[in-house]
């Protein structure tokens, strides 16, 4: 490792993780929001679960760079504006979402579902106050998916220019370098790791009643 | 026969799961394992087919040591149907039947149509033979376990709670269809349930397990009714278990009595002539100081159900609320329990007594069967005395309008 | 826009020669098939075992978990790096891409042989093991082919990563479809990239359909849907005892009642 090139370009180098962490950040928490209504839905009504899944699938088999790549010509935005890779990552996450969601909801045990029918909630009321809450923890773990892998694939959008973590490996690749290359990996690997741990205290957090219940058992 | 010697197995960490059991289970006979959860019976039982190892002790067949055997052979002569089924979910019915025919390197054609058999020997029908076990009933899985377990024609089966997963009406069916099949095909079972009343319903011989991995006792169903070891059995048991035992004793000759009957086309009839008041009057006989009760009978003499003659009013049509239709009925053959249960839960009080074609042959009070009870302990103590009674062979049918002039 | 990505589509002369459509498709397919292929010698054995046995599931939790963590464009660079300076220079980006595309193609498997063998009812596997079956039988006559639709979703994702690594590759200077992005950014030439990017697309819904379709025949009937067919069309009757009056005879109930 070449410290003194970490250390002359320390501020590229944050200003890049800041990016990162935003061009992953931001594509993960406008899916999520994004496929709760839809994974509602589709979760409700029968009919559209299947076309639901199956675009979602569709969608999710595109590579990241090919769609970096076509969604400009789509959007008419210029290649190497950011708004594509953020675009590109919230339809993953949807992509990857709306199914958990649907799936999720769809597992509420149906005794829980009975109960609040039958003390009056009415069904938007019943999908907000119960059956999410109850669905939490599944949401959550697939969330985590989505969150690690958007920040595995911001990277790639290096390659066509847009400023990222991803610039330490073309750089590497381009100096015949090693030390940014692996800075770049560890601090992709490091955003990856607390973007986990947020999502999982959160869903800690907002699930007391699994932890005191377990702690009473 | 199956021997059990001083065997016991503990588990490491030191629970006692079986604590030196000494038992002999005869050839040909089927030997139920009962007793509360977590008293060694399943243990015991994937014993004889080396699921389990014993820690001490041995367990032999037919004198060889079980131990002495190589494992995969020794189950491939042992049929083994479990809880919840175990189908193989990626392969049809058939293909599930024929799996150890096909290990022992018997032809798939020749295990095929040996499979399909034992499909109607099970009591499945041959349409379910090429589906798949997703496709099927919980019951009907049960009954292709074991189909699977008789594949290759094994002398012993062991049946882990193989009835217990599925609901009520269908595990009496399938406990009904074990006995029969045990009737025809004489195997040594080895059974294991949690259940008095079907160890007590299917077994030749019980043997009940007590905590701690022991042994409580073995017997044959009445002698474990009438005289349990100690007072874990008699607790187990349960406090009907007095009742229970009268399901072993014959209920013999009954005195009948003759109910009077109504025939049910003239019910029909009379009830259809709305109006004719008078003609009512005589079929039904209402309010004439006639018995409250008259048992329904068809033309071909198959009782229908009661019809409570206090609750008719002249002139009123006949309705479905006048015929009571409950009360179990006393078959040729049948215990002194189903005796006395046709008689408690008759609405009158008298229990139908029909013969070998459901026809009926009279009504029996529950006091004669309590009699009936009486005289077969007398008997039990001093076989000569008997008193005479009423058989089912010169009981007749008497209409209710022969009976009414 | 699109006018300009068709035309070049459909201009003759980029099928042919080197570096035409064709050559890169069939260089695509080719990478991702050995990555695929090698990745499963791998992965399916190491997959059942952990599943049959039940020990090292830790182990391939943590590995997916990490490898998915670590940014895939970064192991390839890497890898690319250390070959060029190991390797001799023909073979070296070549076999250091592949080996990064199946070391990214192993997790998916991995996770989902082992999933789908750990999955089997236990109640089938003490069956098989009651009837006689040795462990390697049980392994392969009841768990795996238990295990089918689970192992094909497994062999997709590590299809469709192995599609999407192959692209990035043509950074390192390996062929396929991903040359035609990385030469038409370089080229300033937007349909270019875009046709390949596209090409790139179709390649990977196409595989993925088709060994969906595999997988799907693959399995047998009674894993996978349609199963459900079967079902609406031999529905279960049940022969419950029916003894009541007004259940046999209802007409007498009714006239009866008039």
């Amino acid at each position: 490792m070449n410290w003194d090139w970490l250390a002359r370009n320390a501020s590229e180098i944050t200003s890049w993780t800041l990016a990162h962490v935003l061009l992953s950040g931001v594509p993960t928490v406008v899916g999520l929001i994004l496929s709760i209504p839809l994974g509602a839905l589709a979760s409700r009504y029968r009919w559209a679960y299947p076309p639901t899944v199956t675009i979602a699938g569709l969608l999710y088999t595109i590579p990241s760079i090919a769609l970096f790549v076509l969604l400009p010509g789509i959007l008419g935005t210029g290649i190497l504006d950011p708004i594509n890779v953020i675009v590109a990552l919230t339809l993953y996450t949807v992509a990857l979402m709306v199914r958990t969601v649907a799936d999720a909801l769809t597992a509420v045990p149906p005794d829980v579902r009975q109960a609040a029918v039958a003390m009056g909630y009415r069904p938007l009321r019943r999908l907000i106050t119960v059956e999410l809450p109850v669905a939490i923890p599944v949401i959550g773990a697939g969330l985590r998916v989505a969150a690690v892998s958007n920040v595995s694939l911001v990277a790639v959008a290096a390659l066509i220019g847009v400023p990222q973590l991803g610039q330490l490996f073309t750089q590497g690749q381009q100096l015949d370098f090693y030390t940014p290359i692996v800075a770049g990996i560890v601090l992709c690997a490091a955003i990856a790791v607390v973007f986990d741990a947020i999502i999982l205290s959160t869903v800690k957090l907002a699930t007391p009643w699994r932890r005191l219940g377990r702690a009473a058992a | 026969m199956i021997s059990f010697r001083s065997v016991g197995k503990t588990y490491p960490g030191g629970t006692h799961a079986v604590a030196g059991i000494d038992l002999d289970i005869p050839t040909g006979k089927l030997t139920v394992f009962v007793g509360p959860s977590g008293c060694g019976k399943t243990t015991c039982l994937r014993m004889i087919n080396r699921m389990v190892e014993p820690s001490t002790g041995t367990v032999a067949i037919d004198g060889v040591d079980v131990h002495d055997t190589h494992a995969a052979q020794l189950r491939r002569g042992i049929g083994y149907v479990i809880q919840n089924v175990g189908l193989f979910p990626h392969r049809t019915v058939l293909d599930n039947i024929a799996t150890v025919p096909v290990l022992n390197g018997v032809g798939r054609r020749r295990a095929r149509a040996r499979a399909a058999e034992l499909l109607e020997r099970v009591g499945l029908s041959p349409e379910v033979a090429h589906r798949y076990p997703a496709q099927l009933s919980g019951g009907q899985q049960q009954r292709v376990g074991v189909a699977r377990a008789l594949a290759a024609d094994p002398p012993i089966l062991l049946m882990d709670e193989p009835f217990s997963a599925v609901d009520p009406v269908v595990r009496a069916q399938l406990q009904d269809e074990m006995v029969r099949l045990q009737a025809e095909l004489g195997k040594t079972v080895v059974f294991v349930t949690h259940d008095i009343d079907e160890a007590l319903h299917l077994g030749d011989l019980i043997v009940v397990f007590a905590p701690g991995g022991r042994i409580a006792q073995v017997a044959e169903p009445a002698t474990l009714l009438a005289a349990p070891a100690d007072d874990f059995v008699a607790d187990f048991v349960g406090h009907d278990r007095g009742y229970r035992a009268l399901s072993f004793a014959d209920a013999g000759p009954l005195p009948m009595a003759q109910a009077p009957t109504v025939d049910f086309e003239s019910a029909v009839a009379a009830a259809r002539s709305d109006g004719q008041v008078g003609d009512y009057d005589d079929v039904l006989g209402a309010g004439r100081g006639l018995p409250r009760w008259a048992l329904l009978v068809d033309d071909r003499g198959h009782p229908q159900g009661w019809l409570d003659r206090a609750g008719l009013v002249a002139g009123r049509p006949l309705s479905r609320d006048d015929i009571r239709l409950g009360g179990t009925l006393i078959r040729p053959g049948g215990s002194l329990r189903s005796a006395l249960d046709a008689s408690l839960s008759s609405p009158s009080g008298a229990g139908v007594a029909v013969d070998a074609d459901g026809r009926l042959i009279g009504t029996v009070s529950a006091q004669a069967v309590l009699a009936a009870i009486e005289r077969s302990r007398t008997a039990a103590a001093s076989p000569e005395a008997e008193g005479p009674v009423v058989g089912f062979a010169d009981s007749t049918t008497v209409r209710a309008l022969d009976e009414a002039r | 826009m699109i006018g300009d990505i068709w035309a070049w589509l459909t201009t003759s002369a980029h099928w042919t020669g080197a570096d035409g459509i064709w050559q890169r498709t069939l260089e695509h397919v080719e990478y991702t098939l050995i990555a695929v292929a090698v990745a499963a010698v791998i992965a399916l054995p190491i997959g059942a075992l952990i599943g049959h046995t039940g020990r090292g599931t830790g182990l391939v939790a943590g590995t997916a978990n990490a490898l998915r963590a670590l940014p895939s464009l970064g192991l390839l660079v890497m890898l690319a790096l250390w070959a060029l300076g190991h390797l001799p220079v023909g073979i070296a980006l070549q076999t250091a891409s592949i080996a990064v595309l199946a070391l990214l193609a192993i997790p998916p498997m991995l996770t989902s042989t082992y999933a789908g063998v750990a999955a089997v009812d236990p109640a089938a596997r003490d069956a098989a093991e009651g009837m006689g079956m040795s462990g390697g039988q049980v392994l392969l006559r009841v768990e795996l082919p238990i295990a089918v639709p689970l192992l094909f979703s497994g062999l997709r994702s590590a299809y469709l990563q192995a599609v999407a690594t192959a692209t990035i590759a043509a950074f390192v200077s390996l062929g396929g479809l991903g040359r035609y992005v990385i030469d038409g950014l370089a080229q300033h030439d937007y349909p270019k990239m875009a046709g390949g990017a596209l090409l790139v697309a179709v390649l990977a819904v196409v595989g993925d359909r088709i060994l969906a379709v595999v997988g799907h025949f693959a399995a047998s009937a009674g894993l996978t849907s349609r199963r459900r067919l079967w079902a609406k069309t031999a529905p279960y009757r049940s022969s419950y005892p029916a003894a009541s009056l007004s259940e046999t005879q209802p007409e007498v109930v009714n006239a009866a009642r008039q």
